[in-house]
């Protein structure tokens, strides 16, 4: 039940892109069109679940007091976090071109991206600073994930739509994409009543 | 480039017209957060507030400039494959140092801002600048570019920042010991809502400000200011 709640919490009420503007240039650029959106989304939610354990492992056991080596070894906390992120996501690029060229292919250059796209360095860094359980890393990542997947993809409807509109020209394209997310953001609000430990 | 073809030897150091225009070009043409779009990932939730909005645009100033002249540095030595690990590395050591000197100089501030200081290893901004610039020029233009960027970056925070503080909070620089309080409901602001015969009595904060949503529309406005200003940056497409 718990991890339900910090799923549910990660995706909708404190959505990672929303409402902490994580993720943005990505978000941004990669909004243009709802197909390869989706891929993106999809590749964020996999990468997120695999590295928020592993470095739930790593802060614990090795960068903790308590930990194996026995001393506090916090600081080398970023530069270890981002190691395990960009090796994570060259490896998953590596078995994806492996196993499924064709979805390789139509992911392409976007997953490289993802090292630098702030929502999974942030979750990590976030796991940490709330303290999560092993189990609550893993349905924060998912959370997480699904949260950023559900607005990049919601931002790309919207942004096809809309280009068929009128819009002024000094605020075509990125204008407009701020001003979107900024009213979706105000939509997600309307969540924050919610608590799901009631259901 | 085209008017010269013979190579000049250049001073190490030269601050002519070229370099002025690494630090001005940011500024307008090329200004990272409202033409380039890097960089917002990390730092707009901190721009409820103009102090953390500061410490995080002089902290972007710092990594942006010496990861780019350490990256300038080790250019030709770094292998094309490896070079995202490198550059991570370096900046992740920078953000390091930037994380432990304002968790000794101001404790309060960097709890506030919390994950936000270490989100900078991936402000794309700071990636995007070493893979445009600092891979392919010498160090000395090189920090050049990187203050550049790192201050066209800071100006449009701290523009976001004001304007949430003002029309949010009603103070200015709150938590510091410049603070002013500029509007509000009683007599420790210097203008007094409260007040009999107010000028002000309708005056409310705009609490749509300390929402996330507010930098958005911030942000967007001034991307329609600069764009109408500025014609030629217009998106075409």
């Amino acid at each position: 039940m718990e991890l339900v709640n910090v799923f549910i919490k990660a995706a909708f009420i404190e959505n990672l892109v929303l409402s902490y503007f994580l993720g943005m240039c990505s978000f941004l650029a990669v909004s243009k069109t709802l197909k390869t959106a989706f891929g993106l989304g999809l590749a964020v939610i996999f990468v997120l679940v695999v590295t928020m354990p592993i470095n739930w492992l790593i802060s614990t056991y090795l960068l903790d007091e308590g930990g194996v080596l026995g001393m506090d070894l916090t600081f080398l906390r970023f530069i270890l976090f981002i190691a395990v992120i960009a090796s994570m996501v060259q490896l998953v690029e590596m078995v994806i071109e492996k196993y499924s060229p064709s979805l390789y292919n139509s992911l392409g250059i976007f997953l490289p991206l993802i090292t630098v796209n702030c929502a999974i360095l942030g979750g990590s860094l976030f796991m940490v600073a709330r303290e999560y359980t092993f189990a609550e890393s893993i349905a924060f990542g998912a959370g997480g994930g699904f949260g950023w997947f559900l607005a990049i993809v919601a931002l790309a409807a919207i942004r096809e739509k809309i280009k068929y509109s009128n819009v002024p020209a000094p605020l075509r394209g990125l204008g407009m994409a701020f001003l979107l997310t900024g009213l979706m953001g105000m939509a997600f609000l309307s969540l924050l009543g919610i608590d799901p430990a009631s259901f | 480039m085209a008017e010269t073809t013979i190579e000049k030897k250049e001073p190490i150091f030269a601050f002519g017209k070229k370099e002025r225009k690494l630090l001005t070009d940011p500024l307008n043409d090329n200004n990272p957060i409202t033409v380039q779009v890097l960089g917002i990932c990390s730092a707009l939730a901190v721009t409820t507030l103009l102090f953390p909005s500061i410490i995080i645009s002089i902290a972007v100033i710092f990594v942006c400039a010496f990861s780019n002249l350490f990256t300038s540095l080790l250019r030709k030595s770094i292998p094309k494959q490896v070079r995202m690990i490198v550059q991570l590395v370096i900046i992740a050591t920078l953000v390091t140092v930037v994380e432990l000197t304002l968790k000794a100089l101001d404790y309060p501030t960097y709890k506030q801002l919390s994950v936000f200081i270490g989100l900078i290893i991936t402000n794309c901004i700071v990636m995007g600048r070493l893979e445009a610039f600092a891979m392919a020029n010498s160090p000395w233009k090189s920090f050049l570019d990187g203050v550049g960027n790192g201050v066209g970056y800071g100006v449009i925070l701290i523009a976001v920042a004001f304007f949430r503080e003002v029309f949010g909070k009603g103070t200015f620089l709150a938590g510091t010991p410049f603070e002013v309080k500029i509007i509000g409901p009683n007599s420790e602001y210097l203008i007094n809502t409260m007040a009999d015969g107010s000028w002000f009595s309708w005056y409310q904060n705009n609490n749509l400000m300390v929402l996330p949503a507010a930098a958005m529309f911030l942000i967007a406005i001034m991307i329609w200011i600069h764009r109408a200003w500025n014609p030629k940056l217009v998106d075409i497409s």
